[in-house]
């Protein structure tokens, strides 16, 4: 932990004072003539909520992208913990403590609930309703992944990341297509995480839900990283307005 | 005393269903559509021929037709698994092309078109070879059974619903992909050494493409992800030719007339039940 402390000291970088656990360091990433990402560096504290903010097509799903393996950057660095995990494959990358979530919900449709939780982690029945109950998604282990309603998808895929094994947990629009109720046990299941010492990276365009659980907020802009602060402070920024909403 | 015309019947069915067993492990279990199956049943099949036409015992060119099969499916595996959908099935088309010409040509090994007669039987009574693609036969279809409920086999299955998701569950994909492909082209290669030892003869007609639409019938038929369905879908197949020997009187009119109905039935399947008979899963 110490050493960590002092890598992103060296680096001169990153102002804050909480042990990082992830360092993503000018990352660049384009698509044919698209930079998706262009030079991007910062950094998710250790026990915190950080949340990726920015317009459609600011290069959120990229960096996540980029982050759990399925993407290799063209240029830069990701470090987890104090192990560099650039270009390693997705699986080894997820070996490493690494649980996500896509903004298209991935499930194994003809699979049943249980054995989509079970290539997860190999858990007992018990463990796996648990996990259910805490994203409140009451179905039967035996019912077929392709026979839930999206948002239940979406729930499912959320317990079967939270499940696994992991130092960060990234969701990508966990609360597109889940009705309002749920949205608000989503952020009761976020703050539980966090107070079991769980480490969240969160892309979200409900802001009301963003500035409500997040601890630090940053901000993307084509590619760039625009601001990053608290998120009293962001809501107030003026370039952030701006740019996010437009204005 | 059984007919004989049903001994070979089922003998037949018991070597399908090792074949179609093995089909629906890499293509309904893991979502692998690899149109050379039949390339592996005819790696086997030579390989069987060859051995023991050379005086090697049956027991081991029958193993060495499972290995050398498995050895060529998992080298062209290692190679091919990376490419995305469709272009592994057009690479995977592309082998029964190069498996022909390779038996065509290469005829120091094979004769070419003239094929290998005389190969010899493993038993010498057709009773006692039908029970031994039995109890091979039942062997696989336990081992299918048993893989396919197992951890790995959940893996193949995940990877086939969504790899991208396997591997951020940190599961190394590509090494699933090909061991997949290394069990159904050992046990492909293992159906095409017992199939060579039925008929005596082996020659490049194997790797036609009628054979393979014999299997996808099967397969398709009664199933993917189904080992009921492959049981089903084989044994609707001999039914269905059998049928069609007693109802069509001019032998010259059976060929053509069991190709129409195979094609027929396949297509009314996909069209009002494109999951097969006992099928979990879409095409
Ligand atoms: N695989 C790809 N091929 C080509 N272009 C891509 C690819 N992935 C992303 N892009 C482009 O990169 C840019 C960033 O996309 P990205 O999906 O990361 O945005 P985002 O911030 O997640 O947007 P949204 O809020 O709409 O999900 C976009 O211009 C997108 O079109
Ligand atoms: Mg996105």
């Amino acid at each position: 932990m110490l050493s960590l402390w002092k890598v992103s000291k060296t680096s001169g970088v990153f102002e804050h004072t909480k042990n990082s656990l992830l360092e993503f360091f000018s990352v660049c990433k384009s698509f044919g003539g698209v930079k998706a990402v262009d030079g991007c560096t910062f950094s998710v504290g250790n026990n915190t909520i950080t949340s990726l903010i920015g317009p459609n097509g600011a290069g959120k799903t990229t960096i996540f992208n980029i982050i759990s393996g399925l993407t290799k950057p063209d240029y830069g660095k990701i470090k987890l913990l104090d192990s560099e995990i650039t270009g390693l494959p997705a699986y080894k990358i997820a070996q490493a403590g690494i649980s996500r979530t896509f903004q298209l919900t991935k499930v194994f449709r003809n699979m049943t609930i249980r054995d989509n939780l079970l290539i997860a982690k190999k858990a007992s029945d018990g463990e796996m309703k648990s996990a259910l109950a805490r994203v409140h998604l009451h179905k039967p282990l035996d019912m077929a992944a392709g026979e839930l309603s999206y948002g239940q998808q979406r729930l499912l895929e959320i317990a079967r990341a939270v499940l696994r094994e992991h130092k960060l947990l990234a969701l990508d629009e966990p609360t597109a297509g889940v009705n309002p109720q749920i949205r608000q046990e989503l952020k009761a299941i976020l703050r539980g995480l966090k107070e079991k010492g769980n480490t969240v990276l969160l892309i979200e365009h409900d802001m009301e839900f963003v500035m409500n659980i997040s601890d630090e907020v940053i901000v993307l802009n084509e590619g760039r990283v625009l601001k990053r602060g608290k998120p009293q402070d962001i809501v107030k920024d003026k370039e952030v307005l701006e740019a996010y909403l437009g204005k | 005393m059984i007919h004989e015309f049903f001994i070979q019947d089922f003998t037949w069915f018991f070597i399908y269903l090792i074949i179609v067993l093995s089909f629906n492990l890499a293509f309904g279990f893991t979502g692998m559509v690899n149109l050379g199956h039949m390339v592996s049943v005819g790696i086997g099949a030579y390989t069987s021929a060859l051995l023991t036409l050379n005086g090697v015992p049956w027991y081991i060119a029958l193993l060495a037709a499972g290995i050398i099969a498995c050895v060529i499916g998992t080298i062209i595996a290692a190679i091919t698994v990376r490419l995305k959908g469709d272009y592994f099935q057009i690479v995977t088309l592309g082998l029964i092309f190069i498996a022909i010409a390779v038996s065509r040509n290469w005829i120091s090994l094979t004769r070419g078109a003239l094929g290998l007669p005389g190969v010899p039987d493993i038993i010498r009574s057709n009773f006692y070879y039908m029970l031994f693609t039995m109890v091979l036969s039942l062997m696989a279809l336990w081992f299918v059974y048993w893989l396919t409920n197992s951890e790995t086999g959940k893996i193949f299955q995940a990877i086939r619903d969504d790899e991208t998701a396997t591997a951020i569950l940190g599961k190394n994909t590509y090494f699933y992909k090909v061991l997949s492909l290394a069990i159904s082209t050992f046990l492909a290669g293992i159906a095409g050494g017992l199939m060579v030892h039925q008929i005596n003869f082996v020659d490049p007609s194997i790797f036609d493409l009628e054979q393979f639409i014999i299997i996808l019938f099967m397969l398709i038929v009664g199933g993917l992800a189904s080992i009921k369905g492959s049981i089903l879908g084989v044994f609707l197949l001999f039914a269905l030719i059998d049928l069609l020997r007693f109802l069509v009187v001019r032998p010259e009119l059976i060929g053509p007339v069991r190709q129409m109905a195979l094609l027929l039935i396949l297509l009314l399947v996909l069209i009002y039940r494109p999951k097969g008979i006992f099928g979990k899963v879409d095409i």
